[in-house]
């Protein structure tokens, strides 16, 4: 089977999996075990080491679970009674407690004296040290995320006694703490990984690859790839409250309709991935509990290339942002899982907050005025590209903006691009003039989000998108704390700025959704969209 | 020629097959759009880092340099390392295949079970009802495509009824796979003299099996009736029946016997096309089948996988292949002659 029959195949299931009837509710008699919690999930993890390369999204589920990091995030509850964690406030993991200087160019940590790794060897300064050093050290995604928190050379690391740890700063940044609560900087037990190092493997990643060696909450039972993943509760875990659970069972469930229907049967306690269809249909059943939370600064877009004509012309983008169907975008793509970014009031921005709603809605009349004015009365011909891998909400979304931007003139062939050349194609070679993309940060601050999506060469600003004013701004702002009096007037500056350029159109903020029986409780979200089994009880 | 002699040779004459499949494979890989060492290097991955993945995986060597460490490994019987899952894809494969095999043989012997009755009564009462019913049941099972089938399957034997077991791959969280020999649960389980777990893994290799069974009665019931047909109207068998031999005798000693040789050559034709439709019945099925596995590697442009997994598929084939040429020889006294 080649490729594109596959791919027209999966269309082909999640398009016969959105039209069964799954209509029978069953009585919840799922796992009767009240300390043993399964879970189904779309894909698992391909690794137990966040730090190697090609790791998929699944597997920082393991980093978060099995590892500890120096610190956490705190964690508060939303409006509809989700609890979401807390950016705000970070809180004591195997750190129990900080000082920053007073200068600000360092912190130390003090480290419970007390809590083990697995093995029951304590987890010292110099594990934290060895850990980080790893973090920078082997490249790729760790060390540009450890990178995001200014945290670029093992120099920075010092050991001051075995249980005090001390970072340098390169420069005072808001970025960094929270940096040290992000699944990367995990702590591994460095004796352990050495044990298992060898010339050419230095950092034991073939070793912890497959075998991790840490101190978190849970332990690893079981690993069969591509099945199943089981975590056993580590019964001394002293860096937070030893989670309810002793087991959590994790099965990989390829297809989304029989996600649903294991939930709905109540074979599973919760069942991840499910599109946005699955969440609302079982919201609306009222038999399961759907976790709703929108993806903090994530927005589902259109991209437009400016280095590519008639982009380049602000009006065109403007009438084009003004051509979309949000609405019907809204309601038959995101089925109303999550929140809508269009019909702000101002071009003026009220608040600092990001996302918020773009001062875009749907006035046709205005679009062709702007194409008019342009000199494209005629309307024109660009291919809308579209990422297979994310087809649940790209090809809905493109079909509808085709039929809508049809109707100024100007025609929209689809291009439907696979996962791996996706990456290539929008975001190296950044060749797509018209596209649909999706980006999420997860140091939720917008001048980060305005860092990798709209200054110049950055991986996510896929549009090429370049302004002096946004990358002034943006070097200005990274660093500074939230509290200065410069940061809200430039991020408004720059938001007002991406309101009046529009090289990147955001369509909805996406919902991560969350599928559990009622007698689960305890689920917080993260910002890094995994399931954080710690704090999860069944009552 | 003696039948050690015959494998041999043909064994011999698959290898420029098998090479031939091997530089296919590896240049069709690398022509594939899309950069691996992007996809690897992370959602967050700057040119430095694509940089340092690529070299790690080797790829910015040349081609040539590149198929000849492929081809020395090979030799000494490494198949690479799936970038994807990071383990050999040896271990992959061995893991995988036994899942998709035993789904695939149990699926076939289903319709065999079903369709050469089928296409027997078909063939001896044509154009009476028994053969219109026939033709409508095989005309359902191939029209309907798989993950349909597996889909409506699951919706009314799990979910309305409640008889099938949840659909979560080979076995569900109460029972341990058995020690492993083939791989295949149903043989180990036996092996093992564990039959709770027979009936475990029976329980949930039935729908998916009887998923592909129901596409594969078609071209099997159509080919006996067909074979049937055609012998049933020859002059050795109007001959028996002239000798007054049992209807029986005739039907099947002297007629399906030589209609069987057509539908061995159909068998093998179902078995290949069946590995392909495993894949979405293994999506429907959470089976962690070799077609997912397959699939995920080219989607994610992981070369080695991909070799991996075409190269094995050509040396299942090339068994395949000699089976039922060896088969035959068993069928058709012939072949046996000639040789």
């Amino acid at each position: 089977m080649d490729r594109r029959t596959f791919l027209k195949n999966s269309a082909l299931i999640a398009g016969a999996a959105g039209s069964l009837p799954l209509f029978k509710f069953m009585p919840a008699h799922a796992a009767g075990n009240r300390e043993t919690l399964i879970v189904v999930t779309g894909s698992g993890p391909n690794s137990m080491d966040i730090h190697r390369e090609g790791t998929n999204r699944p597997s920082y589920a393991i980093a978060v679970n099995l590892y500890d990091r120096l610190l956490s995030y705190g964690t508060k509850t939303l409006d509809d009674g989700t609890v979401s964690y807390d950016y705000e406030t970070l809180v004591p993991e195997v750190a129990e407690s900080w000082d920053v200087a007073d200068d600000k160019m360092s912190a130390v940590f003090h480290l419970r004296k007390t809590a083990t790794f697995w093995d029951g060897k304590p987890i010292t300064a110099h594990d934290v040290k060895w850990s980080f050093d790893r973090a920078v050290t082997v490249g790729g995604f760790p060390t540009v995320q450890m990178k995001a928190g200014s945290l670029e050379k093992p120099e920075q690391f010092e050991v001051i006694d075995e249980h005090t740890f001390k970072i340098n700063f390169l420069r005072p940044s808001k970025l960094t703490l929270p940096d040290l609560a992000v699944p990367v900087p995990i702590i591994i037990n460095s004796e352990v990984a050495k044990a298992h190092a060898t010339d050419d493997d230095p950092w034991a990643t073939d070793y912890l690859h497959r075998t991790p060696a840490g101190g978190g909450a849970y332990k690893l039972l079981r690993w069969d790839p591509g099945e199943q993943t089981v975590y056993e509760r580590y019964d001394d875990w002293q860096n937070g409250e030893v989670p309810a659970l002793k087991r959590v069972i994790i099965r990989e469930v390829p297809s989304a309709s029989t996600r649903r229907a294991l939930i709905e049967r109540g074979d599973t306690d919760i069942s991840l991935d499910l599109p946005p269809k699955e969440a609302a249909d079982l919201h609306a059943s009222d038999k399961i509990n759907v976790a709703g939370v929108p993806i903090e600064n994530c927005v589902n877009a259109l991209g437009l290339n400016v280095e590519m004509a008639p982009f380049d012309d602000k009006r065109v983008r403007q009438a084009i942002a003004y051509a979309l169907p949000y609405e019907k975008i809204f309601d038959a793509a995101a089925y109303r899982r999550g929140r809508m970014m269009h019909g702000g009031q101002s071009f003026t921005p009220a608040s600092a907050d990001w996302p918020q709603p773009f001062p875009y809605d749907t006035d046709l009349d205005k679009a062709r005025a702007l194409l008019e004015e342009a000199g494209h009365g005629n309307g024109f011909e660009v291919p809308l590209s579209i990422n297979l891998g994310l087809a649940q909400w790209t090809e809905p979304t493109a079909l509808l903006i085709q039929e809508s931007l049809g109707k100024i003139g100007i025609r929209t062939p689809i291009d439907k691009i696979p996962g791996a050349n996706w990456r290539t194609q929008a975001l190296v070679e950044k060749s797509l003039a018209m596209h649909l993309k999706n980006f999420g940060g997860w140091l939720n601050y917008p001048d980060y989000y305005f860092f990798w999506a709209y200054v110049k060469g950055h991986l996510f600003n896929s549009m090429n998108y370049s302004n002096p004013t946004i990358d002034t701004l943006v070097d200005e702002t990274l660093h500074i704390p939230v509290d200065d009096p410069a940061y809200v007037p430039n991020i408004k500056q720059m938001i007002a700025i991406a309101f009046e350029d529009v090289p990147l159109i955001p369509l909805w903020q996406p919902n991560l959704d969350v599928a559990m029986q009622k007698n689960v409780q305890g689920y917080e979200y993260w910002f890094h969209r995994q399931l954080d089994c710690r704090p999860l009880k069944k009552v | 020629m003696s039948g050690l002699a015959t494998i041999a040779k043909r064994l011999l004459e698959a290898l420029p097959t098998l090479f031939g499949v091997i530089l296919v494979t590896f240049m069709l890989t690398r022509a594939l759009p899309g950069d691996p060492a992007v996809f690897y290097a992370g959602p967050a991955a700057d040119a430095e880092s694509i940089a340092q993945v690529r070299h790690a995986m080797g790829l910015d060597r040349s081609l040539p340099v590149q198929f000849a460490s492929y081809v020395e490994g090979l030799a000494a019987g490494d198949w690479g390392v799936s970038l994807s899952t990071g383990r050999d894809v040896t271990e992959e494969l061995s893991r995988r295949l036994p899942a998709s095999l035993e789904l695939t043989l149990l699926g076939l012997l289903i319709a065999i079970v079903v369709a050469i009755p089928l296409g027997v009564l078909a063939a001896t009462r044509p154009n009476s009802w028994v053969d219109h019913i026939c033709r409508i049941i095989v005309t359902t099972g191939v029209s309907m495509p798989v993950f349909f089938t597996g889909l409506l399957l699951v919706y009314v034997f799990y979910y309305l009824l409640g008889w099938a077991p949840a659909p979560l791959g080979r076995l569900d969280f109460m029972h341990i796979a058995p020690d492993r020999v083939t791989g295949l649960y149903l043989v180990d389980s036996l092996i093992a003299g564990d039959v709770e777990v027979f009936r475990a893994s029976l329980a949930h290799i039935f729908l998916p099996a009887l998923t592909l069974g129901i596409f594969a009665l078609a071209p099997i019931a159509r080919m006996t009736r067909a074979a049937m047909l055609d012998v049933l109207s020859s002059d050795y068998i109007r001959t028996a029946r002239a000798s007054g031999l049992a209807t029986r005798t005739v039907l099947f000693t002297y007629a399906l016997r030589n209609a069987l040789l057509s539908v061995l050559t159909t068998l093998g034709m179902v078995f290949s096309f069946l590995l392909g439709a495993n894949v979405l019945v293994e999506k429907v099925f959470s089976w962690p089948g070799i077609g997912s596995f397959a699939i995920d590697a080219l989607v994610a442009s992981d070369y080695a996988a991909v070799q991996g997994f075409v190269l094995a598929m050509a040396l299942l084939f090339v068994t395949l292949n000699l089976t039922i040429d060896l088969l035959y020889a068993v069928i058709d006294p012939r072949i046996r002659a000639a040789s």
